[in-house]
């Protein structure tokens, strides 16, 4: 703390961006190493369901895989379609890179752990998230390619779907906790009876809207028609190699772990303990976190993909209705003495 | 130069290239973006004069999700640019006197002695506990509720004749309705006719 002190004296007024700045590496150098850790976990956990051992070979168990994928997506080529238009190639990872990042900054890891404690968090995370179906749609367009855009406008109308019944599914939250502020929803899970606290109870069908929403929002299995390799080889990122792939490749995960946790700070109560004799902390919204992000693996390799207008059918005529439906009934429930999760 | 005004005069240039791009910008695409990047600096400054809720709403609803649905009808259009840009000259008189009438109006508004700065003060800095949503959606239900009532119904009408006028029937699809489907019983589709037993000679 001391040495903090020094520092800021030194620096002076810059000394808050460079601050800001040392905090939000300290949020997504660990958040990357989480998603290359992850496709190691997926490939691993798959490889079990399917009764088979998964990568084994660089490192011990393969524990070196993911780094042994990085390098090698780094040095390989780049390539560029012909006629495709340069400029929106090279921009539309870079689209898809920025909401799945930016999104963190109001995700509280601990009561005090949140890189800016803004009032309208659920807002903005809602907002910056909508962002993401721009680099997909530009891939698409910008690839010159049959098949990146079939996948663009699948993986778009997707997303632009799905996210109506995710937005009134986090109505219902703000609903029950009277507040945007991401800290604030965790805060009032808070109470003497542990998980039975938590908003996954009353908002039981919210939760199970928001995160298959959630798994349709970030294009996996059963609902990647966006990628379909059986009928459009690899969707809006066929043309693209390399680094660049890497990029979607990184959003989609990092995506992933986003929608992970923001299901356990608004339905399991994120860094809050089970149990009341056991103290708070960071690590139990990690282990909340893991086993939702067990779940979106564990759909990959027991769904099959779902048809697309089955997707869309569940997206506005099952999902849409029930949140609304959802809304109106935790409105009336709220007014009565049963609802006992004020605080 | 305050670090706020460095802000806003950054994110006005960028505002000002972003517009003029819009309109400058061979490709409709790119004119798509350009918009885009227009309403996202926007919702900054809108940050800048503390209206939080207002900017997010902006980026959710115009750039989330009003742009995404221009974008896919420009990129399935197959626009001919040189025929767009037929009758250039033609064009050029009746623009400019409708320019010219939009600037008079603009000059006459915010020029006028109601629109100055000193009848347009900085926002207050407000106390810490603040929210700028509680206190628009306590407005929006107690003070204005007739408006806010009226301008959503207006909003469902607009959306029902929207859907009227783009609704059409084809009867040549073969599309089946799982519901009707199953609702399906046998005396729908079973005849069971008794008639006499025929002599085979």
């Amino acid at each position: 703390m001391e040495f903090l002190g020094a520092l800021q004296g030194l620096l002076g007024p810059t000394w808050l961006a460079v601050w800001t700045l040392a905090k939000i590496v300290a949020i997504l150098a660990p958040l990357l190493l989480c998603v290359a850790y992850l496709t190691l976990a997926e490939r691993k956990m798959i490889g079990y369901i399917q009764v088979r051992i998964g990568p084994n070979r660089v490192g011990p168990r393969g524990w070196l895989q993911p780094i042994a994928d990085g390098l090698k997506l780094l040095v390989k080529e780049i390539i560029v379609p012909t006629g495709a238009n340069k400029a929106l190639f090279v921009l539309a990872p870079i689209m898809v890179m920025m909401p799945a990042m930016a999104a963190w900054a109001v995700v509280p890891f601990s009561p005090e752990l949140v890189l800016a404690d803004i009032d309208a968090g659920l807002l903005y995370i809602l907002a910056i998230t909508s962002m993401g179906v721009y680099g997909v749609i530009i891939a698409g367009w910008a690839s010159n390619s049959k098949y990146a855009f079939l996948g663009a406008l699948r993986s778009a109308a997707q997303m632009v779907s799905y996210e109506l019944a995710m937005g009134f599914a986090l109505v219902c939250v703000l609903m029950a906790a009277q507040s945007l502020n991401l800290g604030e929803i965790v805060r009032m899970q808070q109470g003497g009876l542990g998980l039975l606290n938590w908003f996954w109870i009353p908002l039981f069908p919210m939760f199970l809207v928001y995160f298959i929403s959630g798994v349709a929002e970030t294009n996996r299995a059963p609902f990647d028609v966006a990628e379909g390799e059986s009928e459009i080889v690899a969707g809006f990122h066929v043309e693209y190699s390399g680094m660049a792939f890497a990029v979607f490749f990184i959003a989609e995960y990092a995506n992933m772990i986003l929608i992970s946790t923001l299901a356990a700070i608004m339905f399991l109560g994120g860094w809050l303990s089970p149990v009341p004799f056991l103290p708070d902390g960071f690590i139990w919204l990690a282990v909340k976190i893991s086993f939702l992000l067990f779940c979106f693996l564990w759909f990959r390799a027991t769904f099959p993909r779902y048809r697309y207008d089955q997707i869309m059918r569940l997206g506005w005529k099952v999902f849409l209705p029930l949140t609304i439906l959802w809304i109106v009934v935790l409105g009336a429930w709220m007014q009565t003495p049963l609802w006992v999760w004020w605080k | 130069m305050t670090f706020n005004e460095f802000v806003f005069y950054t994110f006005s240039a960028i505002l000002i290239l972003a517009a003029l791009g819009v309109i400058t910008a061979r490709n409709p695409v790119y004119a798509v973006l350009f918009l885009v990047l227009a309403f996202f600096t926007s919702a900054a400054l809108w940050m800048q004069l503390q209206a939080e809720f207002l900017a997010i709403v902006l980026v959710l609803v115009y750039v989330g999700a009003v742009m995404v649905l221009f974008l896919f009808v420009v990129m399935m259009l197959d626009i001919n640019l040189d025929r767009l840009r037929e009758g250039y000259w033609n064009y050029l008189a009746p623009a400019l006197v409708v320019a010219g009438v939009m600037v008079a109006v603009m000059v006459t508004v915010l020029g006028g002695r109601y629109f100055g700065f000193g009848e347009m003060p900085a926002p207050p800095s407000l106390p810490a506990g603040y929210s700028n949503t509680k206190e628009l959606g306590r407005l929006l239900y107690t003070d204005y509720v007739y408006p806010f009532e009226i301008a959503a119904v207006i909003l469902l009408v607009a959306i029902v004749a929207a859907i009227a006028l783009t609704l059409r029937r084809r009867r040549d699809t073969k599309r089946i309705d799982p519901a009707r489907q199953i609702e399906v019983r046998r005396e729908d589709r079973v005849r069971v006719v008794s008639m006499p037993a025929e002599k085979q000679d």
